[in-house]
């Protein structure tokens, strides 16, 4: 393939010498590049992993188990393995299996791109817990305020998100109000200065809190036991 | 823009180390790499992230470079040096994900555009393809560092008006008002004008002394 071909060095060497050595070059390059995201690959998967689990005991305080469920329409079903990416509902519970809370994910659109979040739900006192930013592009100073102010994360507390009596919905939907003026449980306490951010979560908050609510309520006993011991831990 | 390779000898020394700290400087002098050195200078940990990121790349795909410099033929030579660039900016990227999430998320995009960082591209063109070896990555390393200090000065300030604090550290207590503009895009813009204004007037007097 790169067997060298005679010639005096001419102005132009034969496109051939260009090919071959823009060929090498690529070729190096690619198995270099498959061998970095070989060796990479586990840790990046671990890191990935690392941050849900640290964010899923982070809403969930004095959790240390997790069991990772699937909930929709069909009803709940518990994930494992591979089949992790798809939970969208992580039990935690304490040392002696008392269920904690839930952390489920929510997502919004932000000032400048969507927000994820994960948000602690105690299905027992049916308050939010918790919340903790995955992913934000919101303006530095600004719109990030919806991880840092204290007053702004005071409202996660113990926001209500009761549901009626049929189970099937909010009693009262999550709204965000202006600062100062929040004077009902479920709502949130917007910040000035970071509107479009701090109503970005409120809006987060209501369509899933409204979606995976209701789904979740006739599984509460099934969530409420401790989880079995081969499976679950962290 | 560029100034003239001086030295005609081969064997590195330490001007050949100090062309990129000042007489040099990629970002103050030469204004290459403005573009992560106005996007990613927000704070002084992701400026110097960002410069010992470029810095690994420019040591890596400069010495390459010239180790190859009589194998790739003139006429091909910018694209081999882009795709040899683009491979090390690959492994920096895969390898910034690997330690750190949160670094990486800090990073996002700029990491990739490191490819079209002029400085990078400009030592392969302008020092690489001509130099041997350990004359090339003696010179790179110097830039790189001039390259993490601008940005380290202009991710400083930004930091300490914008968020009140150092490396993440509070330095004026509670009671100081942020400047949001300073950690905003055009608090980069203001930032790095004062200082190229501060450079330009050294500069400026430092010749009136010698023509003195």
């Amino acid at each position: 393939m790169n067997q060298p071909i005679p010639q005096p060095p001419p102005p132009t060497p034969p496109s051939m010498r260009l090919i071959a050595t823009l060929g090498l070059i690529a070729m190096f390059s690619g198995l270099a590049i498959v061998l970095v995201y070989q060796i990479t690959f586990e840790p990046i998967a671990r890191n990935r992993r690392e941050a849900l689990e640290k964010a899923v005991f982070d809403v969930l305080p004095n959790a240390v188990q997790r069991v990772n469920y699937r909930v929709d329409q069909d009803g709940l079903t518990r994930v494992e393995g591979n089949e992790v990416a798809s939970a969208n509902a992580y039990a935690g519970y304490t040392e002696d299996g008392r269920l904690v809370g839930l952390a489920l994910p929510a997502s919004a659109r932000g000032y400048a791109d969507v927000i994820r979040v994960l948000y602690g739900y105690d299905p027992v006192r049916e308050i939010i817990i918790g919340f903790k930013v995955l992913q934000s592009a919101e303006t530095p100073g600004l719109g990030d305020k919806i991880e840092t102010d204290p007053a702004f994360l005071q409202n996660f507390e113990a926001l209500s998100v009761k549901l009626n009596e049929e189970k099937s919905a909010l009693l009262h939907d999550v709204v965000t109000v202006k600062r100062g003026q929040k004077n009902e449980p479920w709502q949130i306490d917007g910040i000035t200065g970071a509107t479009v951010s701090s109503m970005a979560i409120g809006q987060a908050l209501r369509e899933s809190t409204a979606e995976l609510l209701p789904l979740l309520a006739p599984h509460v006993d099934v969530l409420r036991e401790a989880p079995s011991s081969d499976g679950g831990t962290s | 823009m560029m100034a003239p390779m001086t030295p005609a000898t081969d064997k590195p020394d330490v001007a050949t180390f100090q062309e990129g700290l000042w007489k040099d400087n990629p970002v103050f002098t030469m204004l290459l790499g403005l573009c992560p050195a106005l996007a990613v200078s927000n704070t002084a940990i992701n400026s110097l992230a960002m410069g010992l990121a470029s810095t690994f790349v420019l040591l890596g795909s400069s010495t390459l470079i010239s180790l190859l410099r009589h194998a790739i033929p003139k006429q091909v030579r910018i694209a081999s040096y882009i795709i040899i660039i683009a491979t090390f900016v690959t492994v920096v990227d895969y390898t910034i994900h690997a330690v750190s999430l949160e670094l990486y998320n800090a990073l996002g995009a700029f990491i990739q555009l490191i490819v079209v960082n002029c400085i990078i591209l400009g030592r392969a063109e302008a020092y690489g393809s001509k130099y041997p070896p350990l004359k090339t990555l003696v010179n790179s390393l110097g830039m790189g560092v001039g390259f993490t200090m601008a940005l380290l000065a202009v991710g400083g300030v930004r930091e300490i008006l914008g968020f009140g604090s150092f490396f993440g550290i509070p330095l004026f207590g509670s009671s100081f008002q942020p400047w949001a503009v300073f950690i905003l895009p055009p608090g980069g813009f203001i930032v790095l004008s004062l200082w190229l204004f501060l450079f330009a007037w050294i500069k400026q007097r430092k010749e009136k002394v010698h023509a003195a």
